[in-house]
């Protein structure tokens, strides 16, 4: 006993002394209530004289507020206030959400509701406030708000024209921000190139979806200035800071607490108008106020998404080596920019990562992000890589196409090679570590990409059109203060855990980083297991609530593992070495004839069990007048971590899509899909395989299904789940997921994020899988969702 | 809305007797009036399956079925059925294979997937799918979640054939 596991399945060598979890297929333990329907998620919690809140939303995409008559609705059963945004101003301060780094951004202040002009479909107006949910919505029905359309904006192409209505006149037009990045040298590398292909990309406005809708209680208590709040939220210390400075209220005296949360995927990462209107009307009321958004205002309400349209080019010699990538990137965001993460990160994202795989010198770029009267657009899953995956590794493909060469072999002879790093690509990110060239040859193994070739062959000569499409993908996780506090916004890059023995010898660690079924509890109890030397059932991990864990920054950018992760580990050996300080006070050794094993300090050369933790604890806590003269036990402590050698550490990855498309029905059948990524040091295996395949069929939803479609007066015309499609079983393939472990050095534990490159590389993927298969009947397809009408134009059969 | 009905359902074998107003959905009941709390609403128009529960032995939508239609029959959730037989060991595999991650829609995913190894045992990998196909995930690519009930009904097939 007491030698570490043989860990079979990963070649590198253990982070802890006696690893026995970290790196195994770890079932989430804190999983089990979820599986007995014994989660709290927030619409579970019923607090005493609850009140609930329903919003009258604007009908229309921009529209003057002229009078609201709520005489008849203030008199319905139940009903205890009706509320306007000027009502809501008195306690609530307006926000303007720009980020200093982003030179020349602008947005307007926004309120938590609509002053006397709405601006997007969607946007809250009024507050109905009544004892029941049910009430409430019985008294909306009754309300009657009178309004005058407004012309609006809402095309992204002509959002700059003069003609077009400027939505907010102060700014002095539509254009949030722009950006332009030239490397020198394009023209001229675009001259000597022997293949140039061009194309022009759209991609769809789509949402997260989370199953759980957004939703919050606020609890203000008037005799202590004090507000709780109860929300499904992935960064709690950000909304604490928000909440404090728009209500003028003392940051310690604000509470906010993060249960289960039904899904996040960066649409619980903002801070929503309605979250600031549910807590001004606890503070107007002096009562806890719940506010669940139903499944229309979800889509209406929730940020949207990725509407951009990228005119693309690559330049490429005759040998195949890439000389240039150039893109015009335009995005149509919503109204104002989002609180507190702007809406100009997605676009900027894009820039930034076009071409990332590859070895290029010469790089030229021009961002537009625009304003228009839709739902306000912000960071979701992926932020800008699946655009700028699917822009690059569709040129890539292009090229090899005209070319005559093999879509696997343009990226072997184009990827930044495995030796190269640290490297600076063409953009100007700085990359640590990549292993692109391994994952490559991982796949061409995994997949058996010959076999596969062959077979699309043969079933060609049939009237079968399979197609195989590649997308190489690099993935921004570990932040440091780059992403956002050196913008101005209070957005923390470190976090921190707080490890306790407890007196029976059970292990409680409080981390600032939360759970949205990520698995984020479950991988930070193998770390701190392995890290203090206990069995695995007695470690507790505690998220969630701004009261009791460290300062951090919560769930977002895939920090999660390599962020929170290094903090646990920290705060764990240090608590085994004051659990050894203590044992040696107690056994009068030396601490360096002393070790850890599951739960026990033992004898370092022999391992004989010489105290339990139970006994250190008995001894640490309760009789320390037998401890020697001048020694206290430190059995609580606190470790932090912030990523500081680079501003991001990149991930990299590459997936393979096999399909089948039919040219009658324009319908694409996926058949299997293939993804080896690199996340640097893998925790556990079973979570990270799946993390990626959700985050695959996210990227697939997005490619083939999902889309915020409206019509020309900027009516959303599918907020429900029946009419926005998103994946399900039967339409998704088994998806294939194998690992390269290539740890990043800028932490002891080595793991780097795994979040969002699924997400970032299936789009590309399964568009070059398409455009592979329709390549024979001369046909490509270029704009995301793609679907059955849009294949059929492009065969000409509409 | 005041007229309101005394209905009386056993739920979880357990006989409960409320007042409800006839508007009140199954789900809706369950959650506010009874406290259970393992049914969700995701969507409360019929599409996502996370209010899935079981009405007379029969899985419905809890947002589509009204609670006075569940008078004088009995209704099953989550919280009555993961003691023992075939949800308890969904509910472990699923853990075994991670096939649940923010748990929202497990209740219901779990109990569409115990009416299929109940309804259907011989079922292979592409009729899990199908049968699955009636309730949303969006945290899993799915893939988990056929796996482990794939592992159950080949357990439970080894038990049937021994």
């Amino acid at each position: 006993m007491n030698k570490p596991r043989e860990l079979t399945e990963f070649g590198l060598p253990p982070v802890t002394e006696d690893q026995r979890y970290i790196g195994t297929r770890e079932p989430r333990h804190g999983a089990r209530r979820l599986a007995q329907g014994l989660g709290t998620y927030l619409d579970d919690i019923m607090l005493p004289r609850m009140a609930h809140v329903v919003f009258w939303r604007s009908p229309v995409a921009h529209a003057k507020i002229l009078k609201i008559h709520d005489s008849a609705a203030r008199k319905m059963p139940g009903v205890i206030g009706v509320f306007n945004g000027h009502d809501l101003k008195k306690v609530c301060k307006p926000w303007v959400a720009v980020l200093g780094h982003l030179a020349g951004m602008k947005s307007a202040p926004q309120h938590p509701m609509a002053l006397d002009r709405a601006c997007w479909q969607g946007e809250p107006v009024v507050a109905v406030v009544a004892e029941s949910r049910a009430q409430a919505e019985d008294a909306l029905q009754v309300l009657e708000v009178e309004w005058e359309d407004l012309p609006a904006a809402l095309n992204m192409e002509t959002a700059l024209d003069p003609k077009t209505p400027v939505i907010h006149p102060e700014l002095g037009d539509n254009l949030c921000f722009t950006r332009q990045l030239d490397t020198g040298g394009v023209d001229e590398a675009f001259a000597k190139a022997h293949v140039v292909a061009e194309e022009t990309f759209h991609f769809g406005r789509h949402t997260g979806v989370t199953l759980e809708p957004r939703c919050q209680i606020a609890d203000y208590n008037p005799a202590e200035h004090k507000l709780t709040v109860y929300h499904a939220q992935q960064a709690p210390h950000m909304m604490q800071d928000l909440y404090s400075r728009q209500f003028d209220i003392p940051e310690s005296s604000i509470r906010v607490i993060c249960k289960d949360v039904g899904g996040s995927f960066g649409i619980k990462v903002h801070a929503y108008p309605d979250d600031f209107a549910t807590v001004a009307l606890s503070i107007l009321l002096c009562r806890p106020v719940k506010f669940v958004a139903d499944r229309l205002e979800s889509f209406s309400s929730d940020i949207h998404a990725r509407e951009h349209r990228v005119k693309g080019k690559i330049a490429v010699s005759k040998e195949g080596e890439i000389l240039a990538f150039e893109i015009d990137d335009l995005t149509g965001i919503g109204p104002y920019s989002m609180f507190p993460r702007t809406s100009a990160i997605e676009g900027n994202q894009v820039v930034n990562i076009t071409g990332g795989p590859y070895k290029h010198k010469q790089y030229r770029a021009n961002l537009k992000v625009v304003f228009l009267n839709k739902t306000p657009t912000c960071q979701y899953r992926g932020v800008g890589h699946p655009i700028a995956c699917a822009v690059t590794e569709g040129l890539v493909d292009k090229a090899a196409r005209m070319l005559n060469m093999d879509p696997l072999e343009i990226r072997r002879r184009n990827v930044i090679p495995d030796d190269a790093y640290p490297y600076t690509a063409a953009s100007g990110i700085k990359l640590e570590i990549l292993s692109h060239e391994e994952c490559i040859r991982k796949l061409e193994k995994f997949a058996d990409y010959q076999a596969l070739r062959a077979e699309q062959a043969a079933l060609r000569k049939q009237g079968i059109y399979r197609g195989i499409g590649i997308s190489t993908v690099i993935e921004l996780t570990n932040p440091s203060a780059a992403f956002y506090g050196v913008g101005g916004a209070r957005i923390a890059s470190q976090d921190g855990a707080t490890a306790r023995l407890d007196p029976k010898g059970g292990v409680t660690v409080m981390v600032s980083v939360g759970e949205q079924g990520q698995g984020a509890e479950g991988i930070y109890a193998q770390i701190a297991a392995d890290a203090v030397g206990v069995s695995i059932d007695q470690v507790k991990i505690f998220t969630g609530d701004t009261d009791v864990t460290p300062y951090g920054g919560g769930t977002w950018a895939s920090r999660g593992a390599g962020i929170g992760g290094e903090a646990v580990l920290r705060a764990g050996q240090a608590l085994r070495e004051n659990i050894l300080k203590l044992a040696s006070a107690m056994l009068s050794r030396d601490i360096a004839t002393l070790t850890v094993r599951e739960g026990n300090v033992v004898d370092s050369q022999t391992e004989e069990v010489l105290l339990d933790f139970a006994e250190l604890g008995r001894v640490g806590y309760f009789r320390s007048d037998t401890l020697p003269a001048g020694f206290t036990p430190e059995l609580t402590v606190t470790r932090h971590y912030v990523q500081r050698d680079y501003p991001f550490i990149w991930t990299n990855g590459v997936q393979l899509s096999y399909v089948e498309v039919d040219p009658e029905t324009g319908l694409v059948k996926l058949l299997k899909h293939w993804a080896v990524e690199d996340c640097g040091r893998v925790i556990n295996p079973m979570l990270v395989d799946e993390q990626m395949r959700g985050a695959i069929v996210q990227g697939i939803g997005g490619a083939l299904y999902e889309e915020c479609l409206y019509d020309e007066n900027g009516q959303l015309q599918n907020g429900s789940m029946a009419d926005y499609l998103v994946p399900m079983a039967y339409e998704m393939p088994d998806i294939e997921v194998s690992h390269v472990e290539t740890p990043t050095r800028t932490s002891l534990l080595g793991a780097k994020g795994a979040g969002e490159a699924g997400t970032a590389g299936a789009p590309g993927a399964i568009m070059n899988a398409i455009n592979d298969a329709l390549a024979p009947l001369n046909a490509s397809v270029a704009s995301q969702p793609f679907t059955p009408e849009k294949i059929l134009k492009a065969l000409g059969r509409v | 809305m005041s007229i309101k009905k005394t209905i009386e359902v056993t739920i979880n074998n357990e006989r409960v007797v409320r007042e409800v107003e006839p508007r009140t959905h199954l789900v809706d009941f369950l959650r506010e009036q009874v406290g259970l709390k393992g049914a969700h609403l995701g969507c409360e128009h019929g599409v996502c399956g996370a209010c899935t529960v079981r009405l007379n032995g029969e899985i419905v939508r809890g947002c589509l079925t009204l609670a006075v239609q569940a008078d004088g029959g009995s209704v099953d959730t989550i919280e009555g059925l993961s003691r023992q037989g075939v949800l308890k060991d969904l509910q472990d595999s699923f853990l075994n294979h991670n096939a649940l991650q923010c748990g929202f829609c497990t209740p219901g995913m779990l109990m569409a997937a115990a009416d299929l190894v109940e309804h259907n045992p011989k079922a292979d990998r592409q009729q899990v799918r199908e049968a699955i196909a009636s309730n949303y995930c969006r945290c899993t690519g799915y893939h988990a979640i056929v796996d482990a009930i794939c592992s159950v009904l080949s357990k439970r097939n080894l038990e049937t054939v021994k």
